[in-house]
């Protein structure tokens, strides 16, 4: 009896504890948003971290879809030239990439890139202090370290996802139409009729924008919260790619059921 | 200066940005053969629209001349309503046949409208009155089996 009591009590300790992170994330987020208009007026600071989440995140987001893109033409022609439709690849390729795969791989790739670095980085600001100095000096570190790196994550990812999407579809045309010899015409036309600038393009930015906001928030949440030991800022690290990859595969699934349901 | 590097980086990151939107707005996505709300609606009825689908393309021999807009049914009289739009610099005389066809054997279905030789043109919010509607698969096979049988019967007498 004993023991059941423990586990059922261990349940309860488990969830309340969940949802106090839950709970202090929320209030993290709206602190987040009281001070983020005023944040614009330090436009260089946020240039300067897009520089960081962005940039320096261009080589990675380019060559892996490219890749992307060629692998998805190969299997995609060894299926739709079974049923003689190899000329539909070109709107194979770029509905799967603008619609799931630019915004959703380039979330994740962000998340291990940029949102690693921006959790460790504040992680370690608040271990060694900086963060309580920076306080001391009646300076926010909300606003002068936390916001920055948020719109930053924010303004990066959709441009992120938009060359992600770019690289693919033009890997997907050096391997179908240059390598495979599918006609280039019919690559683009196919492409053209069936991708819609409303309906496929700006709903896979929106899709970017809110993955911006989710990898954003967790990254610099982590970080902020994370204990102020070397292994509390190295689990922290681990936790924002770990929840940031999970979360932006649900919200791809509810936002997916939202925007495409009833589509045909 | 690494200020102005950063900038610079940054201001060619966001470009590249914006070339990825113009490369998706005009290579990848129809934004350029098709501008939505411009031209004149018009309406078809038929008995059966088949495989026909919001946005599918309304063709006049062979070339694109508008899109679908919406497809609903006639509670009273049990017809397909197909509500199309043209482009304004298309104009079709008020005896055009409109039908239902598909492009090659499995291809999508499409609208797709014949001029006749009638002096007036449809204009805005009119109806299209000749009408043929889409080949049912299993109908026209039902309708060669039926033909054969009593073609076969007929051979026995």
């Amino acid at each position: 009896m004993n023991r059941f009591l423990d586990f059922i009590e261990g349940l309860g300790a488990g969830i309340t504890g969940k949802l106090d992170r839950l709970g202090r994330g929320a209030m993290f987020f709206a602190a987040l948003l009281r001070i983020l208009l005023p944040t614009f007026k330090r436009f260089h600071e946020n240039i300067r971290q897009v520089y960081f989440a962005g940039v320096r995140s261009l080589a990675i987001i380019v060559v892996s879809g490219l890749f992307v893109g060629m692998v998805l033409a190969i299997q995609g022609y060894e299926v739709l030239q079974r049923f003689g439709s190899a000329e539909s690849l070109g709107s194979l390729v770029a509905l799967s990439l603008v619609r799931e795969l630019g915004p959703v791989v380039a979330a994740l790739l962000f998340a291990g890139r940029a949102g690693s670095a921006v959790t460790a980085e504040i992680g370690l600001m608040a271990a060694t202090e900086q963060l309580a100095a920076m306080d001391l000096m009646a300076v926010d570190p909300m606003a002068r370290v936390v916001a920055p790196r948020f719109v930053a994550a924010i303004i990066s990812l959709p441009i992120l996802a938009l060359i992600f999407s770019s690289a693919g579809i033009i890997g997907a045309y050096l391997v179908g139409v240059e390598l495979i010899g599918i006609d280039a015409g019919a690559f683009w036309s196919q492409m053209q009729s069936s991708v819609d600038f409303k309906l496929d393009i700006l709903n896979g930015l929106y899709k970017a924008i809110v993955f911006g906001v989710a990898v954003g928030l967790i990254s610099v949440y982590e970080g902020y919260h994370a204990n102020p030991t070397a292994e509390g800022v190295s689990s922290a690290t681990t936790r924002t790619v770990v929840i940031s990859s999970l979360s932006v595969l649900i919200l791809d699934f509810v936002m997916t059921v939202l925007m495409f349901r009833g589509l045909n | 200066m690494t200020r102005s590097r950063t900038n610079l980086a940054v201001g060619f990151f966001v470009a590249l940005g914006m070339a990825a939107v113009v490369f998706m707005a005009l290579k990848v996505g129809n934004l350029a053969s098709f501008d939505n709300g411009a031209g004149y609606r018009l309406e078809a009825r038929f008995d059966n629209i088949g495989g026909l689908k919001v946005r599918a393309p309304v063709k006049s021999a062979g070339v694109v001349v508008g899109r679908i807009e919406a497809i609903f049914l006639d509670g009273e009289t049990y017809e397909g309503v197909v509500q199309l739009r043209i482009r304004p610099e298309f104009r079709f005389t008020s005896d055009t046949i409109a039908a239902i066809l598909t492009s090659g054997l499995l291809g999508e279905q499409y609208l797709s409208l014949e001029a006749g030789g009638d002096p007036r043109y449809l204009i805005e919010g009119d109806r299209i009155t000749k009408t043929q509607s889409a080949m049912v698969l299993e109908k026209m096979i039902g309708q060669f089996l039926y033909s054969k049988a009593s073609e076969s019967s007929g051979d026995r007498k």
